[in-house]
C-alpha cells in the first residue's frame, strides 16, 4: 500500500530534474525547418535573425512620413507617443530623455522591434526592405550614420550606438 | 463600546479564548495594540447594541426571507451592491486603446487571491482574440529537438499550481512624483494581484526538447500585435517557471494570457509573456526593446542597470487608506498586503505614529513564497492624527526601504521597482491621505 510518503515520493521521482526524461509526456510534435522559420521573429545583437534585404535613409525618410509622423513627430521628436531622437548626454542630468540615439544599446533593436510591433495599428504590414529603410532613417535623425547610408543584415550589427557601453547587468548567468 | 470591544470581551468573560484573541494590550505609540488582539472580531459599528433594542417586523423578516429568491446560474457575479468594486487606475498611451494597464482595487479586497477579473492588466497591443485549437507553442534554438505544443497537448501534462504574486515592476511609479498623489490604494499600488497559478513546468517541456550546452537564456514571445518578447535566464525557466494554463482553478482570463502563458515566480511582471507562442532556447539574451528602452533602471551617473529580474520585499496597508474614511474613535483593524520576489514574508511592523514606534503585525495563516501575505494589526484610534506605516522583511532580511532612503540613491529618469514604505496620514475627521514622511 502506497503511504502518502510513498506517493510523494513516486512524484518527486517523476517530475523531479534528474529523472523526468524518461518519464515525460512527450507530446510535443517535431518542428520542420520551415515551421521554425515561420514563426522566428528574433533579431539577435550579433545580426542573427535579420533577413535578407535592405533599405536607405531616403527610402525611409518617405516611409516615416506615411507611417510614423503621427505618433512620432515630424523629427522622431514625439507626439502621441514616444520620442524617437535626440536627448544625447542627457542621461546623467536631471532631465534625461532616453530616445532611440541617446539610450538604445543595439541597432538591431529597432529591425527587431519594428518587425514586431510596428506600425502600430497595423503590425506585421511592413516588408523587410521597408523596415531596414525606416531602421535606417531612425539611425541618420539621431546623427549615428550618414545620409547616404544603407541598412541590410551585413551592416546593421556593425551600427554601434552611442550608449552602448553603458549597461550593466544586473543579473548574471 | 463597539461590537468587536463586546466580543472580545465576552470571550474572557466566558474564559473560553478562541485561537487569535488576545487581551488588548498597547504595544506601541498612538493607539497600536499587541498582535493578534482582535482578529477573529468582526468591525460593524455598534451592531451589538442594535441587536437589544426593539426592531421593526420589516426588519426581522425582510422582503427576501418572505419569498424564494432567484435559482441557479450558469456562472456567477458578485453582488449587485458591490458593483462598484472594479478594476481601477484604467489609461492607455495617447491614441491607443490597448497600450496600457488596469489596477487591482486593492483596498476593496482582503484576501491572497485576486479575483480573476479583478486582476491587473498591462498590455502593449491589447488583448488578442486567440483560438486554443490553432494556437501552439514552439520551442526550438539550441535544443536537440524543436517541438510543437498544442494546447491540447500541454493540458495533458502533470499541472502544478501555486498561489503567487504577479507584479508589474512600474507598480507604484506615481509616487516618484514629487509631491504626493491624492490617490486611492489601488490606484498607487495595485498592478500586483495574487492568483493561483496552474500550469506545466518549463523545465519538462525544455528537457524534452533536450537543451544543449551552450544554452543561457530563453527568448519568450506572446502573440499579440506586439509580438512581445523578453529574453528570460534559462536557470529560471529551469527553476520555478511554468507555462501557466489555469488561474484562480479556471483556464486563464484573456486578458492574463489565455490560452497559455509564461509565469516566473517573484520576478518583474513583463517577463512573464502572455499569450505564449514561442520560446527560443539561446547563447544571449536578445536585447529586445522591452529590456533595453524599457524595464531597464537608470542610474545616477548615467549607466543603466539590465536585467533587474526580482521584485523586491514591499508591503502596504489596504484598511485604512485613501477613500475608505474611519467611523470615529474606536477599535479598527489595519489591514494590508505583503509581498517578496525573493522568497517568504518574514515580518511586518506596523507604525501609526510615523515610524517613532513600532509593533509586529500579525500575519494570516499562509506564509507562501513568492506569495501576497495578509498582515493585520489592532489599533485604538482615539480620533487624532497619525501617520500609519507597514514594513515588510522577507526571509532573506532584506527590509522595505523609506522613500527617503530609496529616492536619495535614485536617478530622476528612473522609473521601475518602486518599493517604498507607504504613509496614510489619518486625519483628526478621519479622512486618509498619502504623505511622504
Amino acid at each position: 500500500m502506497f503511504t502518502s510518503k510513498t506517493v510523494g515520493g513516486l512524484l518527486a521521482i517523476a517530475f523531479g530534474t534528474l529523472v523526468h526524461a524518461a518519464e515525460s509526456p512527450n507530446l510535443g510534435t517535431l518542428a520542420s525547418g520551415a515551421e521554425v522559420a515561420a514563426y522566428d521573429l528574433t533579431v539577435m545583437p550579433d545580426g542573427t535573425g535579420l533577413p535578407v534585404g535592405s533599405g536607405s535613409v531616403a527610402q525611409g525618410m518617405r516611409l516615416y512620413t506615411e507611417q510614423c509622423f503621427a505618433c512620432h513627430g515630424a523629427e522622431g521628436e514625439g507626439a502621441l507617443n514616444d520620442r524617437l531622437a535626440g536627448g544625447h548626454g542627457s542621461l546623467a542630468t536631471r532631465a534625461p530623455v532616453k530616445t532611440i540615439g541617446s539610450f538604445w544599446p543595439y541597432a538591431t533593436t529597432l529591425f527587431d522591434y519594428i518587425r514586431r510591433a510596428m506600425p502600430y495599428a497595423e503590425p506585421g504590414s511592413l516588408s523587410n526592405d521597408e523596415i531596414y529603410s525606416l531602421t535606417a532613417y531612425l539611425l541618420y535623425i539621431n546623427g549615428i550614420v550618414d545620409d547616404e547610408a544603407v541598412m541590410d543584415a551585413r551592416v546593421l550589427p556593425e551600427v554601434v550606438m552611442p550608449n552602448r557601453d553603458n549597461f550593466v547587468w544586473a543579473y548574471k548567468p | 463600546m463597539s461590537e468587536h470591544d463586546t466580543t472580545v470581551t465576552q470571550e474572557h468573560s466566558g474564559g473560553k479564548l478562541r485561537a487569535g484573541i488576545t487581551e488588548l494590550l498597547p504595544a506601541a505609540g498612538n493607539g497600536l495594540l499587541g498582535r493578534r488582539s482582535f482578529v477573529k472580531a468582526g468591525l460593524g459599528a455598534a451592531g451589538g447594541i442594535a441587536l437589544m433594542q426593539a426592531v421593526p417586523a420589516s426588519a426581522a423578516r425582510p422582503g427576501h426571507m418572505r419569498s424564494p429568491g432567484p435559482g441557479m446560474s450558469e456562472y456567477g457575479s458578485p453582488a449587485p451592491a458591490e458593483a462598484n468594486v472594479k478594476r481601477i487606475g484604467i489609461g492607455s498611451q495617447r491614441g491607443t486603446t490597448g497600450s496600457g494597464a488596469s489596477r487591482s482595487p486593492l483596498e476593496h479586497l482582503h484576501g491572497i487571491v485576486t479575483p480573476s477579473g479583478l486582476h491587473f492588466e498591462r498590455h502593449h497591443a491589447g488583448v488578442p482574440e486567440i483560438d486554443p485549437a490553432s494556437h501552439n507553442i514552439l520551442i526550438h534554438g539550441l535544443v536537440k529537438r524543436p517541438l510543437l505544443f498544442t494546447m491540447d497537448a500541454l493540458a495533458r501534462y502533470p499541472i502544478v499550481s501555486r498561489l503567487q504574486f504577479l507584479e508589474c515592476s512600474g507598480n507604484s511609479g506615481t509616487l516618484l512624483a514629487a509631491d504626493p498623489p491624492q490617490l486611492s490604494c489601488g490606484e498607487l499600488h495595485g498592478l500586483v494581484s495574487g492568483s493561483e497559478w496552474g500550469g506545466v513546468p518549463l523545465a519538462v517541456l525544455l528537457d524534452e526538447a533536450g537543451v544543449l550546452p551552450a544554452a543561457r537564456w530563453l527568448i519568450a514571445e506572446g502573440a499579440d500585435a506586439s509580438v512581445m518578447s523578453r529574453s528570460v535566464p534559462l536557470a529560471k525557466g529551469m527553476d520555478d517557471a511554468i507555462v501557466a494554463l489555469y488561474q484562480n482553478g479556471e483556464r486563464l482570463r484573456p486578458e492574463n494570457g489565455y490560452p497559455a502563458r509564461l509565469f516566473l515566480p517573484g520576478w518583474e511582471g513583463n517577463m512573464s509573456v502572455k499569450w505564449l507562442r514561442r520560446i527560443n532556447v539561446t547563447a544571449q539574451p536578445a536585447m529586445t526593446k522591452d529590456e533595453t528602452s524599457k524595464y531597464s533602471d537608470l542610474q545616477p551617473d548615467g549607466s543603466s542597470l539590465l536585467f533587474t529580474f526580482p521584485m523586491a520585499v514591499k508591503s502596504v496597508i489596504t484598511s485604512p487608506s485613501p477613500g475608505l474614511a474611519m467611523q470615529g474613535p474606536g477599535l479598527y483593524q489595519i489591514a494590508g498586503i505583503a509581498w517578496s520576489g525573493n522568497g517568504r514574508i518574514r515580518r511586518v511592523d506596523v507604525s501609526a505614529d510615523g515610524g517613532k514606534s513600532w509593533v509586529q503585525a500579525a500575519l494570516d495563516d499562509l506564509v507562501l513564497p513568492k506569495s501576497l501575505t495578509r498582515f493585520t494589526s489592532a489599533w485604538r484610534w482615539d480620533g487624532s492624527p497619525g501617520v500609519l506605516l507597514s514594513r515588510a522583511v522577507d526571509e532573506t532580511g532584506a527590509v522595505q526601504p523609506t522613500r527617503k532612503s530609496l529616492m536619495s540613491n535614485r536617478a530622476a529618469g528612473a522609473f521601475y521597482h518602486y518599493n517604498a514604505i507607504q504613509a496614510w496620514r489619518v486625519g483628526e475627521a478621519g479622512k486618509v491621505n498619502n504623505v511622504y514622511v
